[in-house]
């Protein structure tokens, strides 16, 4: 390496939020013009650690120090960690469509000549720095006409615009193709010769063996070890083995299975992006479930989990293209969540706050707000049926609250999690899909929830759980479904899956699909 | 403290499950009682009190209707335009094409329903905010209004102004007062006891801790006592005068539409929608009929509310209903309902509308000009909403929020998180993945 020598330190970074500690003692160090890469399941804390080096987390919300070239920064906002020369270039392109590759570059920092803007001195510069991220389109194009993958170098130049030392990317790959992916990765190498150095997440291992010069794995809110690519001979497994060792033991309530007979099936199942009709979220899958059975789907963030739940639950994500449902025999259409709703579909969605529970409501008209009709004379709710149902599942599901009449958003994350599994039990349904059921839950009422899964296993229904924990999905699922870039790699016996296999599977394209 | 806890307590177990609404209704009492001394009595006078509930019903069924727009997420701008189109469309139906004026009556509500259906159509159907929907509809109905009656005043005939400036009619032996007013007014106060026994036998059968049996006899003294002195005002007014058709028609519509919002499936997809549409969505509600309906709705009520003012002023002009809908939305926001949806209540809206009446009737007595009334209204309005968001900023439960929210058992110290998507909230309740649409 050239220079050998230290720009960038985080020392024993903790980080808590109410009820949660996201990142505990963690340490980065980072060399002069490297490209480091960061790994870790989903949850990890990889994103709060570059959202604590970029100033999204202020100086004082985290415990620990950060020196960068050799002096302690306190960084109160992302404006002063840009002043100081690190940029975070979020997943999500914080660009504005409307405006101009030009005006998006300056923004916020428009050069002015007498108090006016210097448009044209602005347009120089801008063809300068769109020259050296390789993009040839007009600085004078609105961003919402070029894709994504030159928005991620627009970005980019917006960031070298500002004199950056130390480059932070989160998952830059993710929404490009294989072209574009590329042609990013070799930018990145180029700007590695320049003497900016680089942080990447990725979920994509072979992109990180391919250009990463070290590796720091965080697990659980720890940085588990920092390895260097070339001296410790890092491969894919070696990264893997690191992302999801630890113990499964005692946190799963036992079970006997009793797995019956196919009894619905998603067969070549196509979805288009609602906004990119050229981008397919999922390409020809194909699933079964029996009676019964937990089946789980593994696959990283944006591989398509969720684009494929929701799309069989009535089409409520995306453009459907082609794909059928059978369900005991019988082909069955869902075109809204109606008819979803009537067949026996019932979908808790990975976000309980934003598509799972109206906030304003209690308890008692959440649990039943899935099938109103249900308890319903006509048009008219039955109110005294509402709340002794309301009752049955506060005391079955033991949801801590003094009363139904209390309102879902004073009530602890997992309990909201057991109120929307309340809603739809209540529907009555056969198949369940089950979207991240203990995201942000405490382990107590994680247990809680898993025993409530396989309780509705055991009565026969057929339950879709989609888990970015592996561990849950090892712990809880019977078969486990992989998915990457929206298709189905793999379908594991539970009995036979390992970590290391479903990794695999889940990060990379190789179709070998078992059917049962 | 104590001392105040048990007041708490004993308030509590007297309203019950309202007793926050009855929040609202006691800056009202406020208001009324300070206007009574001002004007000298002036205020609660017979001849006062019936001529601001036939001044004021129409603005408070606009309320009604427009609260349930506003549950639902949307606004409606348009509802003075639509009333005064529906008005001049009637008053010419029975002048010059000859319709009975029942028949007339009925025709104007067909055509608040068309109205509201194409405006439904635009908001619900193409998704073009109901703001835009809307504001075009105010123009377009204003100018139908003027194109219709060629920007003159059509009279209506003797029968049709009934139901704005009718009376319940004088029956039976003298008794000094209106016989019928004071029928309805007793009918009133059984049913209110009637209703209060029934609630406590559901009470029972839930198992819920019933509130004590002394609670429940306030509540029915109270209620009943106001209702009997309301009802000797009403049916003691100058002969010939008694308690107004309009207020009838509004009492009837309050009833139907509080049980359509608190009691129906469609009242609970209201809420939904506007409380959470995407939730709503996944759960298996059609947020576009929703949408539909509440704007076809508030367009029947506008024609409704038109009729009714054209029958009082015994003619249709071309400034009938000129911003009504301010006043409308105003009540509704008074009422309690939040900018955002999912919040409102029907009772809650009628008692804001009451606010702006009494305040406004209160101020003429006083002999204020139009100019003050605007200026002062617009201050209430402004203090009361305030009032309310800055008590939400500073974690404090929103005042008016809760005082029209039916909840039973909650505590007002520990106020619902705000829920932002980046700030505070842990790593892992928050999506990492969520499909970028």
């Amino acid at each position: 390496m050239a220079a050998e020598h230290v720009i960038l330190e985080m020392r024993s970074i903790t980080k808590e939020f109410p009820g949660v500690k996201a990142l505990s003692d963690v340490s980065l160090t980072v060399l002069a013009g490297e490209i480091h890469a960061i790994c870790g399941e989903n949850g990890a804390g990889k994103s709060t650690l570059m959202k604590v080096l970029s100033g999204v987390y202020p100086y004082g919300s985290y415990s620990g120090d950060i020196i960068f070239q050799g002096a302690e920064m306190r960084f109160k906002d992302i404006r002063s960690s840009e002043a100081a020369g690190i940029a975070i270039i979020h997943q999500e392109l914080a660009l504005i469509p409307e405006l101009s590759i030009t005006e998006n570059i300056f923004l916020g920092n428009e050069p002015t000549k007498w108090g006016a803007i210097d448009w044209i001195g602005a347009k120089r510069t801008a063809y300068e720095l769109l020259a050296r991220v390789g993009l040839r389109d007009d600085p004078d194009t609105q961003v919402k006409n070029i894709g994504v993958g030159k928005q991620q170098l627009v970005e980019i130049a917006k960031a070298l615009n500002k004199s950056v030392k130390v480059l932070i990317l989160d998952e830059p790959t993710a929404a490009l193709n294989e072209a574009d992916s590329q042609h990013l990765l070799d930018l990145i190498r180029g700007l590695k010769g320049k003497g900016i150095s680089s942080i990447m997440i990725s979920h994509k291992l072979n992109e990180i063996e391919q250009i990463a010069d070290s590796i720091t794995i965080i697990r659980d809110g720890r940085a588990i070890e920092t390895l260097d690519i070339a001296a410790d001979g890092v491969n894919e497994d070696r990264i893997i083995r690191g992302m999801v060792g630890r113990s499964l033991e005692g946190r799963f309530p036992d079970r006997t299975p009793q797995i019956g007979e196919v009894f619905f099936e998603v067969r070549d199942w196509t979805v288009q992006h609602p906004q990119v009709s050229e981008r397919m979220v999922v390409k020809g899958s194909t699933l079964t479930v029996r009676t019964g059975e937990i089946v789980g789907i593994a696959g990283l963030m944006g591989a398509g989990r969720t684009e494929l739940a929701m799309s069989i639950f009535g089409r409520s994500y995306g453009n459907f293209i082609s794909g059928r449902i059978f369900k005991d025999g019988k082909e069955i259409v869902l075109r809204n969540v109606g008819e979803a709703i009537e067949h026996g579909l019932a979908y808790v969605s990975e976000d309980r706050k934003a598509l799972g529970l109206n906030l304003l409501d209690d308890i008692k008209r959440s649990v039943v707000s899935a099938k109103l009709s249900k308890i319903s004379a006509g048009p008219v709710v039955n109110d005294a049926k509402e709340y002794s149902i309301a009752e049955e599942y506060r005391k079955n599901l033991r949801i801590k609250t003094p009363n139904v009449e209390m309102g879902v958003s004073k009530l602890s994350g997992g309990n909201q999690q057991k109120v929307v599994l309340a809603k739809w039990m209540f529907t009555d349904p056969d198949i369940l899909i089950l979207d991240e059921p203990t995201r942000g839950i405490d382990v107590g009422a994680k247990y809680e929830i898993y025993g409530i899964i396989q309780a509705l296993a055991a009565q026969g229904k057929g339950v879709i759980l989609i888990s970015s924990e592996l561990p849950e999905l090892l712990g809880l699922a019977d078969r486990i479904y992989t998915i990457f870039e929206g298709a189905i790699t793999d379908c594991i016996d539970g009995a036979d899956a390992d970590p290391e296999t479903l990794m695999k599977s889940m990060t990379s394209a190789k179709k070998k699909v078992r059917s049962i | 403290m104590s001392g105040n806890t048990t007041t708490t307590e004993k308030r509590k177990s007297i309203f019950g499950s309202n007793i926050r609404q009855f929040g609202i209704l006691f800056s009202l009492i406020a208001i009324i009682a300070l206007f009574q001394i001002l004007t000298g009595g002036l205020t609660l006078s017979p001849g006062n009190l019936i001529n601001l509930v036939s001044q004021y019903s129409y603005i408070l069924i606009l309320a009604i209707g427009m609260v349930m727009v506003i549950i639902a997420g949307h606004i409606d701008l348009s509802v003075g335009s639509v009333a005064a189109f529906a008005g001049i469309v009637v008053a010419t139906s029975m002048s010059q094409w000859n319709f009975p004026w029942p028949l007339a009556l009925l025709f104007g509500l067909l055509v608040g329903a068309a109205i509201g259906a194409w405006q439904g159509f635009w908001v619900a159907y193409i998704g073009v905010p109901a703001f835009i929907v809307t504001l075009a509809g105010m123009l377009i109905f204003r100018g139908g209004n003027q194109f219709f009656g060629n920007a003159n005043t059509v009279p209506v005939p003797e029968g049709f102004t009934v139901i704005g400036a009718g009376y319940l009619p004088e029956v039976g032996p003298t008794t000094g007062y209106n016989n019928l007013t004071l029928l309805l007014g007793f009918a009133i106060a059984i049913a209110i006891a009637v209703r209060e026994w029934r609630a406590r036998q559901v009470q029972k059968t839930m198992h819920s801790d019933s509130s004590p049996l002394w609670a429940s006899l306030v509540k029915i003294g109270l209620l009943d006592a106001v209702v009997i002195y309301a009802t000797f005002l009403f049916a003691g007014g100058r002969v010939g005068t008694s308690f107004p058709v309009s207020g009838i028609i509004l009492g009837v519509l309050v009833l139907f539409y509080s049980f359509v919002t608190r009691n129906t499936i469609l009242g609970r997809h209201i809420y939904a929608v506007g409380g959470n549409k995407l939730a709503a969505e996944l759960s298996g509600v059609n947020s576009r009929r929703v949408d539909f309906l509440v704007m076809m709705n508030m367009s029947i009520l506008s024609a409704l509310a038109g009729m009714i003012f054209v029958a009082r002023a015994g003619a249709s002009g071309p400034q009938d209903g000129l911003s009504w809908e301010l006043d409308a939305i105003a009540a509704v926001f008074i009422g309690g309902a939040a900018v955002s949806g999912g919040i409102g209540t029907v009772i809650g809206s009628i008692v804001g509308g009451l606010v702006m009446a009494v305040l406004n009737n209160g101020l003429q007595l006083l002999g204020v000009g139009s100019d003050l009334v605007q200026i002062i209204k617009g201050m209430v309005l402004l203090a009361a909403v305030g009032v309310d968001v800055w008590n939400k900023s500073q974690g404090r439960p929103s005042i008016i929020g809760l005082l029209t929210r039916k909840r039973k058992v909650t505590d007002p110290s520990t106020p619902p998180p705000v829920v932002r998507p980046d700030a505070g909230a842990s790593e892992t309740s928050r999506p990492a993945d969520l499909p970028s649409n």
